[in-house]
């Protein structure tokens, strides 16, 4: 559960990981149930309405201006994002 | 002019071309009503405050003779799932409190594009998490039928403001039932297309491959007049289809003459059994068949094999695709922060998520990251895929004997606030005969059937059509509206107790 | 940090053999990004473009922003594919890699995984020397690139001690493709030397379908190195199975990547010598240090959480598509040196220096341009490269093969003599127009009139009575004197054999 908040970045204290585990077992339940009927034979839908090859043409457009880009942003220098310290390397 | 927010959007509509009401007053007269009873619903989250610039400018555009929609000038709320710009969108959650969306969301932009109005962005469970709007961030909105009850969810806002006359029109969106539901206890009109059949670009990902946005509004018609605006192609979102739709409006009032009835096949699901509904519910679903049989059409029982697995897949394939579409929320681009003192990004983050997602939402998000941890995308995710292939086929075969499938909307009328809360194996049953639809795709519409007669609280019945029939929905629906409604001797929203009116702001300073 | 202790290399392959893996990333060069219509980092148009001006709302992740995708860079990605020998799924899909990280805006990163576009291939690679081996193609698949984070603070911009980072999304959702190859056995001590030449194999193949600039130092090409080291089996013993592998990343130049991939081979075969067992991890290199230190650890990494990009729609291209797409194929590299080895008629130590020195091409333009082989090379690989090295500038920058060919035409046709010729080519290269104009305007032709030559001669002939004398006794070497000076009153335009000739006839009466 630990691993999974730390997978999720959502710190999780005691109590919440008390509570969650309990209700991993809603997950198994409906594993079990789920795999009742889904045997190999059957195909998995990832989309209900299949469709294929929708593709965009390279045309630019949607672009932002910076100050939309940053709009937002909680903290922002030199006209980019600002975090604080990375303990990890880059992917 | 009292009862120019009881006029359903299409007469407001005619009013609206016939220069018999200007758009300025039409909006004047709802944000008024809203500042008169949401005090006590709480559909809004946030009230436009440059609506009335929005309605002058449409009056100027029409006297100036310029061809506009036919909703132009009539006021629209708006689910606050969807992105807009001049609004904040926070999807019902603290994490994104203020924020302002550099874009429109496609359906928002298509109804501005229509000349439509909008009022100001609907209340809904957080990131459209739940069934009741009780998972709001900002408090839970109350059902206009009776203010200590659920407005259903998770689109309570949009269904509770336009049961509330504090709107004509809301945009909704429906993951799992979130606007069928609402309809349902609220006495309105919703509708879930056809996957793709609206544009989901700017709506706030719950569940990718479930998610679709559709109209709320009080009639078949109203919500079809919405639908034609909102509908349609866009390239913006790969999943949206091509078709070239029919006109939801012309099939609604089609439908309305009747006819449609005679000869239609109105499939009933063998393996829904009474016992899980409330008897007030399913009496009013009975007596709909009835009527519908009393006028031409016949009622055939199908099976539906698949279907009690639908709820089982439904909370594997959302919080897999939500623990996913939610890791955007992180507090490096938008968003709320919390500093860790001495802390690391990683820090930041999680303590951000930690305290910026409500328990609903972290729920999901743990679920989700187990289901899709190693090891165990095929046993969970893919399984879960697999089931939705199975209830397709369902369909299908339903689909060959009869026209539309019809089943009540959700099993019990309204619910009191907090009576759900602390079930979450409860709250999800809910929405047991609406999963389905959004697993398969297909179109989906909620109408009122009547009030249930133990609690006096109102009822749905749920038409279901193969994809890409929405059409055959509105016709459906609008033929049982007018029959009920007739019955009923006025809409069943008449009978909803009044409102009391909260001592507004002077007139003019909103 | 402590230095690393390494083993010499030769005795690292004595008791190992080396394991080779790469993934290289390609940045595509296509107007737009993979799922937004943003503009293209990696196109030269939008080179130096400031921070956060080339961003579309789903670049950054932003709520409700949805991605599609970029036909352009589907074509270049099966282009790439075909050309790197592999199939083309009938069918493939995108998939999201879930790891939160700040440069990626969706904290998703939309990649391929079970079902990648292009797979099972196989390319070519030669060596300095000319020989060659083949590289098998595990697969080839379509993604997208992160945004830059720049760490501020603390030691020169690294990430250690860094007090805070910024973060620009204009690189987040450049096209790239990923190319991953499978294990190569069988380098050996040659494994640094085919690790340069594998990136260089495919720098020139992307470069050849014009999908991507290729630039390593910008970051268009960007290789990740596996080593791993097995202990040799003794004989009659079945091989041991692989060992651990690290993967080495952040190698961003040719030179980077042979001297990584020696180096891992002498970091690991110390360790194992020592007992010591190697961890599985990302290793950064560092160009200053020219070594290799630990990255990010795997506990989180391991964990992607793939799973069907709900958001986009499968990839199913036509055979038209894909045969068209292959019609319009460049010659692979290695054939085409076999090619032009063959047509040219060079000795394989003349076409690998025409190789090594990097002006295949320039020979190539020049043959066409209608000069012969042997006369293309030699004004290359003498004159010219001799200039650019003086200068310090690459060769193909002095001039044109174009112009090499007009030289050379004007030598055969006698109007130059190789001496006049080089000076025309410093004409040409001082910009001084082409070879014709420089002749022209410094008057530099052999001076082709009998006459003009004859009067020369006879003056000489005049001049030297002591000479013609030896000349009518038969004692032809003597002419070399009248030779040299008719040369010199001709200012050297003149053709001295045909002068050698004249004096000869002249003399004789
Ligand atoms: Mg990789
Ligand atoms: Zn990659």
């Amino acid at each position: 559960m630990r691993h999974l908040g730390v997978l999720a970045r959502i710190e999780l204290d005691d109590e919440e990981v008390q509570r969650l585990t309990g209700q991993l077992s809603a997950i198994v339940d409906n594993i079990a149930k789920v795999s009742q009927v889904a045997t190999p034979d059957v195909p998995a839908t990832s989309h209900p309405i299949p469709l294929e090859n929708v593709f965009r043409e390279d045309v630019v457009g949607d672009m932002l201006t910076v100050e939309q880009v940053l709009q937002n942003a909680p903290d922002a220098t030199e006209d980019r994002f600002k975090v604080t310290a990375i303990l990890g390397e880059e992917q | 002019m009292s009862d120019v927010i009881r006029l359903s959007a299409a007469d407001l509509a005619a009013e609206l071309a016939a220069g018999q009401i200007s758009s300025v007053e039409a909006t004047r007269a709802h944000l008024d009503r809203i500042a008169a009873v949401d005090g006590d619903v709480h559909a809004f989250l946030h009230v436009s405050d440059h609506a009335l610039e929005v309605a002058a400018d449409i009056d100027r555009r029409r006297a100036a003779g310029e061809q506009l929609g036919e909703l132009a000038g009539v006021p629209l709320a708006i689910k606050d799932v969807l992105v807009t710009t001049d609004m904040p969108s926070t999807s019902g959650s603290k994490i994104l409190e203020g924020f302002r969306s550099p874009y429109d969301a496609t359906p928002v932009a298509r109804s501005r594009g229509a000349g439509l109005v909008p009022l100001g962005k609907t209340n809904m469970d957080e990131f459209a998490m739940g069934s009741s709007t009780e998972h709001s961030a900002y408090g839970p909105t109350h059902n206009p039928w009776d203010l200590d009850r659920i407005p259903g969810g998770s689109g309570g806002g949009s269904a509770a403001a336009v049961a509330a006359f504090e709107a004509p029109l809301a945009l909704g969106s429906d993951t799992g039932g979130s606007i069928r539901q609402p309809a349902h206890v609220t006495g309105t009109v919703g509708v879930k297309p056809t996957y793709g059949g609206v544009s989901r670009y700017g709506s706030i990902a719950l569940a990718s491959s479930l998610d679709q946005v559709g109209p709320v509004a009080r009639t078949v018609l109203d919500a079809a007049l919405l639908h034609d605006v909102i509908g349609g192609h866009d390239p913006h979102d790969a999943t949206s289809l091509t078709d070239a739709w029919p006109s939801f409006a012309a099939a609604a009032r089609e439908g309305a003459s009747g006819e449609v009835l005679k000869g239609l096949r109105v499939g009933v699901i063998r393996e829904l059994p009474d016992s899980g509904f409330q008897a007030g519910v399913s009496a009013s679903f009975r007596a709909s068949l009835a009527l519908l049989e009393a006028h031409g059409a016949e009622i055939v029982e199908i099976s539906a094999p698949h279907f009690e697995y639908g709820v089982a897949a439904y909370y594997l394939i959302l919080p897999a695709e939500a623990s996913s579409n939610l890791a955007k929320f992180d507090s490096v681009r938008f968003g709320l922060r919390v500093d860790v003192p001495g802390g690391t990004v990683e820090d930041v983050m999680a303590r951000s998520r930690d305290i910026g997602f409500g328990d609903e939402v972290k729920r999901r998000i743990i679920l989700g990251t187990y289901a899709l941890s190693a090891g165990y995308y095929d046993a969970y995710y893919g399984s879960a895929q697999k089931v939705r292939t199975l209830i397709q086929r369902d369909f299908d075969a339903a689909f060959a004997g009869v026209d539309v499938i019809a089943t009540p909307t959700a099993p019990t009328t309204a619910f009191r606030l907090g009576e759900q809360l602390d079930d979450p194996l409860q709250m999800y049953l809910n929405d047991v005969t609406t999963i389905p639809v959004n697993l398969a795709g297909v179109p989906g519409i909620s109408i009122p059937s009547g009030l249930a007669e133990e609690d006096g609280l109102p009822v749905g019945i749920q038409f279901i059509a193969p994809a890409r029939e929405d059409a055959r929905l509105y016709r459906v629906g609008a033929a049982l509206e007018a029959l009920l409604v007739d019955s009923w001797g006025g809409p069943l929203l008449d009978r909803a107790p009044t409102l009391r009116q909260a001592q507004g702001p002077e007139e003019g300073n909103l | 940090m402590a230095k690393a202790a390494l083993m010499d290399f030769d005795e690292a392959l004595e008791r190992f053999e080396p394991v080779l893996g790469f993934e290289v990333h390609v940045e595509l060069n296509t107007e737009t990004k993979m799922f937004s219509g943003a503009a293209n980092p990696a196109h030269e148009r939008n080179h130096g473009a400031a921070p956060n001006t080339l961003v579309a709302p789903v670049d950054m992740g932003l709520p409700g922003s949805l991605p599609v995708v970029n036909e352009t860079a589907v074509r270049y990605s099966i282009s790439l594919g075909l050309a790197l020998g592999c199939s083309i799924a009938p069918s493939s899909r995108f998939a999201r890699k879930n790891y939160f990280y700040p440069d990626l805006g969706k904290n998703y990163q939309i990649s391929q995984y079970d079902e990648p576009i292009a797979f099972g291939g196989q390319i070519e690679v030669e060596l300095a020397d000319g020989t060659t081996f083949d590289i098998p193609i595990e697969r080839a698949h379509m993604e997208e690139d992160a945004g830059k984070l720049t760490h501020m603070g603390g030691a020169t911009g690294r990430i250690q001690g860094a007090e805070y980072s910024l973060v620009d999304y204009n690189r987040a959702g450049v096209p790239l493709v990923e190319i991953v190859t499978k294990p190569i056995f069988g380098a050996e001590h040659r494994a640094p030397e085919l690790a340069a030449a594998y990136v260089r194999t495919i720098r020139d193949i992307v470069i050849g379908l014009g999908i991507s600039e290729a630039r390593m130092e910008r970051g268009n090409l960007r290789c990740d190195a596996n080593v791993s080291l097995r202990p040799r089996a003794a004989a009659g013993e079945p091989a041991a199975p692989l060992g651990t592998r690290t993967e080495t990343k952040n190698v961003n130049s040719m030179r980077s990547v042979e001297r990584a991939v020696r180096y891992e081979i002498q970091r690991q075969a110390a360790i194992l010598a020592a007992g010591g067992s190697i961890t599985q991890e990302t290793r950064h290199w560092h160009e200053d240090t020219g070594t290799t230190s630990p990255g990010r650890p795997k506990s989180d990494a391991d964990d992607y959480r793939y799973f069907p990009e709900p958001d986009l729609l499968p990839v199913a291209p036509s055979t038209e598509l894909i045969e068209s797409l292959r019609a319009a194929l460049p010659e692979p590299p290695a054939v085409r040196r076999r090619r032009l080895k063959g047509d040219w008629g060079f000795t394989d130590i003349d076409f690998q220096g025409v190789v090594n020195a990097g002006l295949l091409n320039e020979v190539e333009a020049t043959v066409a341009a209608g000069a012969a082989p042997a006369a293309a090379r030699k004004w290359w690989m003498s004159e010219i490269s001799r200039i650019a090295n003086s200068d310090g500038v690459e060769a193909s920058s002095l001039v044109s093969p174009h112009s090499v060919a007009e030289l050379q035409k004007l030598v055969d046709a006698g109007t130059l003599t190789d001496k006049l010729a080089r000076q025309v080519l410093e004409g040409v290269i001082a910009g001084e127009g082409t070879p014709q104009e420089v002749v022209d305007a410094r008057g530099l032709a052999v001076v082709s009139d009998d006459g003009a030559l004859i009067a020369a001669i006879d003056e000489a002939l005049a001049a030297q009575p002591d000479v013609l004398a030896k000349i009518r006794d038969g004692k032809v070497q003597a002419a070399g004197a009248v030779i040299g000076a008719v040369m010199k009153a001709m200012r050297g335009q003149a053709d001295a054999a045909r002068v050698r000739e004249l004096v000869l006839e002249r003399a004789a009466g």
